[in-house]
């Protein structure tokens, strides 16, 4: 899958915790603009998992702090 | 220059490490504003038992500290910790791999082997770096920790401070663990980390079906029994045991201050090589070892518990009644059926939940107040963690607490 392809599917399965309907931009931060909790991370983080069926470290999450960074990690891990 | 007249001067705090801590202040001064008592500056005055001690000058029944066997005023117990003191000191003033390995520590690791039968047992100076140590010894840079979201604190401690890749997985999720399991890279060392009973919602994991999953990929298997060694198993050695996958078992992690009633923790384990662990492991080197009345304290205490079926028989009999009660009240518990000797109850939020926790202190009751950040999903919990010498009576006491103290403040 290219970068692209993983794009439209991490927006699709954002939708549901994008709940005030932020737009999404590489820039875009979890925490601060669309203001996930540690719970909401969790959710989020196994969805993206099991969709891609990779793996994402406390390690990496630590290190992924926008949309465009997340969409980076995550075409690199289903390679 | 201080903080004030950082702020007069229009610098705003600029440069104050502890600037981070600022929201947890304002909670803390948010409940405290509240009029409430304090629930995390709590002073015992005196204890008179297991269940019992004058707390804020007032007659309060214990139901909140892990003392579930009871062992704390135990006379075999206090004369052998007594007779310690008087022959080898109050302290070993040194590391277990130089001066600080004594008789009694020797002692209390050959308790441990037989309570567990277990070929190795090692003794450290707190449960939380028997798993901060262990953890962090045996899983490395490169190597994958498969661990409950769940866990505590002293095991995601132990995930950081070795630099391995930690993935968690939902709470007692059998297949989120083994899908997590499987995605590791070809190669990796795996380690999957349990727990026996969890102790935000006394609820207990499916070791079962954990433990075969994890072997059937390769991994080795850590199980904290921190809550229910003692009481949990035929003979008191854990879920492991009720569940018959101890044998599978590499590395189960225990402490002395919940059960055993005295302070440290320890690992056991069949592993061949497990002594190297006294060597490499650096939070059992650089760390005085436990004082001799400890270890006697706890060599006693261990050896008592293997025959305390009867203690064991009425501490299900207190959880099973109390966990009916409270229900039968109205009150939201942590699990449909009593699983441990911790019965969690669900408050609505903080505010709520340190009202009804002042209440039930004026009332005469101590329990456990969890909040947010170490809750599971961002709960406020009272939990309650019963004792074998809690008498039927004092349950049905507590109930009648409960009751009065949940009206009041508007929770039933
Ligand atoms: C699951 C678990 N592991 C480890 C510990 C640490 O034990 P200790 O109090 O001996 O440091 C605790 C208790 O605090 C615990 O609940």
């Amino acid at each position: 899958m290219d970068r692209a392809e993983v794009d439209s599917k991490i927006r699709d399965l954002i939708a549901p915790f994008n709940k005030k309907g932020v737009e999404l931009t590489d820039a875009t931060t979890f925490v601060n603009d669309l203001e996930f909790d540690s719970l909401t991370v969790m959710d989020f983080v196994a969805e993206i998992e099991d969709e891609f069926d990779i793996i994402i470290t406390m390690n990496q999450q630590a290190e992924i702090e926008t949309y465009g960074l997340l969409v980076d990690a995550v075409t690199k891990l289903q390679d | 220059m201080n903080a004030q007249s950082d702020i007069e001067a229009g610098g705003a705090n600029q440069g104050d490490l502890f600037s981070k801590f600022d929201d947890f202040i304002a909670m803390r001064d948010g409940i405290l504003a509240s009029g409430v008592e304090d629930p995390f500056n709590l002073v015992m005055e005196k204890v008179l038992s297991p269940t019992r001690a004058i707390c804020n000058g007032r007659d309060t029944i214990l139901l909140g500290t892990y003392n579930y066997m009871g062992m704390t005023f135990d006379p075999d117990v206090i004369e052998a910790g007594k007779e310690a003191l008087t022959e080898f000191g109050t302290g070993t003033t040194g590391s277990r791999v130089l001066n600080g390995t004594y008789q009694g520590h020797k002692e209390c690791e050959d308790a441990l082997k037989e309570f567990y039968d277990m070929d190795h047992a090692m003794v450290f100076s707190t449960g939380y770096q028997a798993n901060l140590g262990i953890i962090s010894t045996i899983a490395g840079k490169g190597d994958y920790i498969i661990l409950d979201i769940d866990s505590h604190a002293s095991i995601w401690d132990g995930c950081a401070m070795g630099k391995a890749e930690a993935v968690p997985f939902k709470h007692n999720d059998i297949e989120a663990m083994e899908k997590r399991l499987k995605r590791v890279p070809e190669g990796a060392g795996k380690l999957v980390i349990l727990e026996g009973v969890y102790s935000m919602l006394g609820d207990v994991a499916p070791l079962k079906e954990m433990v075969r999953i994890a072997k059937e990929n390769g991994a080795m298997v850590l199980v904290d029994e921190a809550h229910s060694m003692g009481f949990i198993g035929e003979n008191g050695r854990g879920v492991c045991e009720a569940a018959g996958i101890i044998d599978d078992c590499d590395f189960i992690i225990g402490t002395f201050s919940k059960s055993v009633g005295t302070v440290g923790g320890f690992c056991v384990s069949n592993h061949p090589k497990f002594d190297v662990m006294r060597y490499v492991c650096r939070p059992y080197v650089f760390t005085a070892s436990l004082p001799p009345s400890v270890v006697a304290t706890a060599a006693t205490s261990i050896r008592k518990l293997m025959h305390g079926s009867n203690k064991r028989a009425h501490l299900w009999e207190n959880s099973k009644n109390l966990h009916a009660g409270l229900k039968s009240l109205g009150f939201q518990l942590g699990t449909d059926t009593p699983e441990s000797a911790i019965i969690a109850v669900i408050m609505p939020d903080l505010q709520k939940g340190a009202m009804m926790w002042e209440a039930l202190l004026k009332e005469g009751l101590y329990v456990n107040l969890a909040r947010p950040p170490a809750t599971p999903a961002n709960m406020t919990l009272l939990r309650c963690s019963l004792c074998a010498e809690h008498t039927e009576e004092e349950v049905q006491t507590v109930l009648g607490m409960f009751e009065r103290a949940g009206k009041a403040t508007g929770i039933i």
